[in-house]
């Protein structure tokens, strides 16, 4: 048996109020990640249970869309566009120099996990680009100086 | 008087919420409010100032909170002439000028969050017009006349899709938006959501009572939290007003409208696969027939359409189906609205009457290109559609003149390259999202793509070969005619649209080792120009590999072997003398 880490009650809330309807899954998962930051696979199992869905099932629709992860993130999350515009205006750039400041790749997280790595298909800000987010925040009109500038300013907090 | 601050997600991102506060901090004797995209991005953040009539008097445009101070004094004054240098410039007013706005008609004037700005003006008057004098059959009758057709890029009659719905037996119907916009560089249905909610829920009512629907749904991309949040304000607010829900207006029909938010993936833009992750499901298009006409959400008639053609119906009942089709070409009737980025002057949201030309819109109203570059192509339809080279710069917009080109309508993106952008990298890009986004379920598109991206990185990569090319327009015409669903079938356009226009460019990678627009790191080449370098040894010490040697005061060089090609010296030189060829 693997070891249980999360509380499960406020998923069993979440669960609740669906009860009955069958199409939920993903506003189920969509809920759940926002309470856990991520998808536990207790969390997992549990929907499996209450639901009556296969877990293969969950795990199939939790892998096939974007917006859901199976690792907890860092303490800041830095979604990069790579949308059309972006490309256009060098978001290649921006991405070497994200990678090389932080020493990371695409998807990965820092080993002191302050930092994530995700880059996104569009952030629909298309005239600021090359745009990036951490957390809520748009940095926008981005040179890869100007983009390591900014993650150093979030390093010193 | 009254300022308004442009508080959409773009004007948010520059600065917009951090001068609303600045001025609330300062707030004397004036009235604050916000409204959705002015759809001016190039000049966010942007300040309007109104009388009390509702008559805008001065725009200020790329306000910061620092210049909150003086705007109050000065609006408190009635001393507008003092904010000279902030307002609007002529040639940047008529960004806006030039345009027909008719799904937009609202945006940017009203205040998105308040049902009372809507309805002040012609807000809910059709849906109470619609059930208090048509028939359903008279609704679609007039949708018919005006010509309207989906405005989510394939351009299907929209009256034709509501008389399938209609007619198919059932007594349970679903309406559904799509709101999943999925096409990089487009955020035409994003900012109609943010900045007019209600024409989408009166598009919508209008639609739901037309085919017979009591449930609706709005399947918003997860990634606009601003939209889905307006959104939610806007039913809740409809409801209280008893324009959603039971017994609409007094009247029996009775319409349940939620929001489903999507989970982040492209082809769930595809209706079949929007209808399975509504479902609860991985996005999987299914096989048509049946259409969701007849088979849709659970099984039952569903009709799904775009957000932008939900907004142009209140107009079209108000107006009259006439009125609408009086605009635009032959074939193709109305407004469009287009997202204009890229390497251009003024981007922003742009709606024009069809059949202008791609011209106009991209040098009379986006100003052309930025920073005195050379126009390359322009991009329409997202991965779907294709590039347009400059000699086809006066092509009508119309649904068939633009698929004549090889691209799309779309949904609406319009992306300018100029001459720095490398035509093959830019349909490398594409078949890397496509890539990624297909689903799986058929090999053509999970394989053929996969195939076409690797050709494409080798090209860029300086390893292609002569055959590239022709394996490249195998695949193309196989995965078109072999994939399951218009992600697949479409996924070819941005490679067969360079090949056509740019096959130049192709070669030019494959023959000569060459990047023509230099953008290929793998293709560049560097050297030092003796005449102009100052041997200040800056670009020796930044060389990650050593290759650049040279003494102090003396021109340097570059080892074409032990070169990696970074660009660092490029990056360096304050003297202009590393050559990137």
């Amino acid at each position: 048996m693997r070891e249980t880490k999360c509380d499960l009650g406020p998923l069993r809330d979440i669960l609740r109020d669906y009860e009955g309807d069958d199409h939920a899954l993903i506003e189920i998962l969509q809920r759940a990640q926002e309470h856990y930051g991520y998808l536990p696979a207790d969390v997992i199992d549990e929907v499996s249970r209450v639901k009556g869905i296969p877990t293969a099932k969950i795990l199939g629709v939790a892998t096939f869309y974007t917006q859901f992860r199976l690792q907890p993130v860092g303490k800041n999350l830095i979604m990069l566009c790579k949308g059309t515009a972006c490309h256009v205006n060098g978001a290649d750039g921006i991405e070497k120099a994200v990678c090389e400041e932080l020493n990371i790749n695409d998807g990965e997280t820092t080993e002191d996990g302050l930092f994530t790595l995700k880059t996104v298909a569009c952030l629909g800000c298309c005239s600021l680009s090359p745009v990036m987010m951490i957390n809520d925040e748009t940095y926008g009109s981005l040179t890869p100086d100007k983009a390591k500038e900014i993650l150093r300013g979030y390093k010193e907090g | 008087m009254k300022i308004v601050i442009g508080e959409g997600s773009c004007g948010i991102a520059a600065g917009a919420e951090k001068v609303y506060k600045a001025l609330a901090a300062v707030q004397d004797g004036f009235e604050l409010g916000i409204t959705g995209c002015i759809g001016m991005c190039f000049l966010e953040p942007i300040a309007d100032i109104y009388n009390e009539k509702g008559l805008l008097l001065k725009r200020l445009v790329r306000v910061t909170p620092e210049d909150a101070p003086r705007i109050a004094q000065a609006v408190k004054e009635g001393d507008l002439a003092s904010l000279g240098d902030l307002a609007i410039k002529d040639e940047d007013a008529e960004f806006l000028s030039k345009q027909t706005r008719i799904a937009l008609r609202h945006c940017g004037l009203i205040d998105p969050e308040d049902i009372g700005s809507y309805t002040a003006g012609d807000g809910y008057k059709a849906i109470a017009k619609v059930l208090k004098e048509y028939t359903p059959e008279q609704v679609i009758e007039e949708i018919k006349t005006s010509g309207l057709a989906g405005r989510g890029g394939a351009g299907f009659p929209t009256w034709f899709k509501w008389d399938a719905a209609r007619k198919s037996p059932g007594d349970e119907k679903y309406l559904i938006c799509n709101a999943d916009e999925g096409d990089p560089g487009a955020f035409m249905d994003r900012a109609v959501i943010e900045s007019d909610p209600h024409s989408l829920i009166e598009g919508m009512l209008i639609a739901a009572y037309a085919i017979g629907a009591s449930k609706a749904f709005v399947y918003v991309r997860a990634e606009y939290p601003l939209a889905i949040l307006r959104l939610k304000k806007a039913i809740k607010d409809a409801e209280a007003h008893n324009i959603l829900g039971k017994n609409i207006l007094g009247s029996d029909f009775s319409l349940e409208l939620r929001i489903k938010a999507g989970a982040g993936a492209f082809v769930c833009g595809e209706e079949t696969a929007l209808i399975e992750s509504l479902e609860g499901s991985r996005g999987m298009p299914r096989l048509k027939p049946p259409f969701p006409a007849q088979k849709g959400y659970i099984n039952k008639p569903s009709n799904i359409n775009n957000v932008e053609t939900f907004a142009n119906v209140a107009w079209i009942i108000n107006n009259g189906g006439e009125a609408f089709a009086a605009m635009g070409t032959e074939t193709s009737k109305g407004t469009k609205v287009f997202a204009l980025t890229g390497k251009i002057r003024r981007g922003g949201l742009v709606e024009i009457p069809m059949g202008l030309t791609l011209r106009e819109v991209i040098f009379g109203i986006g100003g052309g290109i930025r920073d005195g570059k050379k126009f390359k192509a322009v991009q329409m339809g997202g991965p779907s559609g294709g590039c347009i080279p400059e000699s086809l710069l006066d092509t009508v917009i119309d649904y068939k003149a633009l698929s004549a080109t090889g691209a799309i309508m779309g949904s609406g993106g319009m992306v300018v390259m100029d001459e720095n952008t490398c035509m093959v990298n830019m349909a490398k890009f594409f078949l890397d999202f496509t890539t990624k986004e297909s689903c799986g379920k058929c090999v053509p598109c999970r394989i053929g793509t996969k195939r076409m991206h690797e050709i494409l990185d080798r090209i860029t990569s300086g390893r292609g070969v002569p055959e590239d090319i022709d394996k490249l327009e195998t695949l193309c015409t196989g995965i078109k005619d072999g994939a399951l669903c218009g992600l697949g079938q479409t996924a070819p356009n941005p490679v067969l649209t360079t090949l056509k226009y740019f096959r130049d460019e192709y070669e030019a990678h494959i023959n000569e080792k060459r990047c023509p627009a230099k953008e290929c790191a793998g293709l560049r080449r560097y050297r030092i120009d003796k005449e102009a370098c100052r041997g200040c040894t800056l670009c020796a010490r930044k060389c990650p590999v050593g290759a650049i040697s040279g003494s102090v005061k003396q021109p340097h060089e570059i080892d074409p072997e032990k070169c990696i090609r970074c660009g660092a010296c490029f990056d360096v030189c304050r003297f202009g003398a590393v050559v990137c060829e």
